[in-house]
């Protein structure tokens, strides 16, 4: 009896770790590794859809009711200092080309709501915002720090590359207007 | 006597609004995931002054929190909240250390019970035997003493 016991014991314990650890190659394999990244290697990505509560107004942001249109996606948080240089950048764009159908959509994570809207009025931003506080569509698109632009096609497909780091500066600033004008002939 | 009876009111309603001091390890920088108090980051800096506007509103603390879960969800705070599920989160550790002590004690126990009990050897005296390494070394010094 005593034995058995013993056994039991040794068992449980032994399936507890074997559990344990199962969890933990299972946690690591499910793990997504982001669109940014597959779309670095050249692999065709649809861009993970998402719904957001309106930075700029009532209501919700859906990606998927942009669908039939290219996108430029920008993250931004008002705390990051490229993000105001970049802004007009963006803002001349969307007014550029939102006849030809192109939208401009801002996606502002880790922020106080309150501080962003300030950000947004300051830097006379126009174009639709959303706001995702908890920075969940983050690891859907693989994004390390802010800004960071996507372009999406009108099937919803990334397209061009993912730029880090602010639109202003000379080394995204020629690859921007090259991605922005390959999503209008698309 | 209205100047009394007005400190008596607000008294201790001052003293129930919160600080940042107070509440800076409580709360998460989202980006660098540690406490405020630990984080100079950009956006720590701003939730710190989104709590001490609040403060000085003498919001309670409890609405502070519940305000920075709306808008970075409940990662925000340091410890989870005691209700529904996040009780897990308090209960698993003390049900771990409870598990550990009580396999710990019987491990213990169970080692001074089958212990073999070892019996001095004892001389015709009635007092216990040296073992020879000390008998050989008490000898020499005592042979060292008489010489």
């Amino acid at each position: 009896m005593k034995g058995r016991l013993k056994l039991a014991a040794q068992v449980s314990s032994v399936a507890l770790v074997a559990g344990l650890f199962a969890l933990l190659v299972w946690k690591l394999a499910a793990q997504d590794e982001g669109a940014a990244r597959k779309l670095g290697r050249g692999e065709i990505v649809e861009a993970p859809v998402f719904r957001l509560d309106r930075l700029d107004g009532p209501g919700e942001v859906s990606l998927a009711a942009y669908r039939g249109r290219p996108v430029v996606l920008n993250f931004w948080g008002s705390w990051c200092d490229p993000c105001k240089e970049e802004a007009p950048v963006l803002e001349s764009t969307w007014k550029r080309y939102r006849d030809r159908g192109l939208v401009v959509l801002g996606v502002d994570f880790h922020d106080v709501k309150g501080a962003a809207r300030s950000f947004a009025r300051e830097n006379d931003m126009s174009y639709p915002l959303a706001y995702d506080g908890p920075g969940n569509t983050l690891s859907d698109y693989g994004v390390t720090a802010a800004p960071e632009t996507f372009f999406i096609d009108p099937d919803g497909m990334l397209v061009c590359e993912r730029l880090q780091g602010g639109l202003h500066l000379e080394r995204n600033r020629a690859r921007f207007e090259d991605c922005v004008e390959e999503l209008l002939t698309a | 006597m209205a100047v009394v009876a007005a400190l008596t009111v607000a008294g201790p309603a001052a003293a129930a609004c919160p600080t940042l001091a107070g509440m800076e390890g409580e709360v998460m920088c989202p980006t660098c995931k540690t406490t405020l108090d630990q984080s100079d980051a950009p956006v720590a800096r701003q939730i710190k002054a989104f709590i001490e506007r609040r403060a000085e509103a003498c919001v309670s603390e409890e609405q502070i929190k519940d305000e920075l879960v709306g808008q970075f969800g409940p990662a925000v705070l340091a410890a989870p909240p005691r209700e529904g599920f996040h009780w897990l989160a308090w209960l698993l550790p003390l049900g771990g250390l409870l598990t550990g002590a009580v396999v710990v004690s019987t491990l213990v126990w169970r080692w001074s019970r089958n212990r073999p009990a070892v019996k001095p050897t004892l001389e015709s005296n009635g007092r216990p035997a040296l073992d020879p390494d000390a008998e050989r070394r008490l000898d020499r010094e005592l042979a060292r003493f008489d010489g």
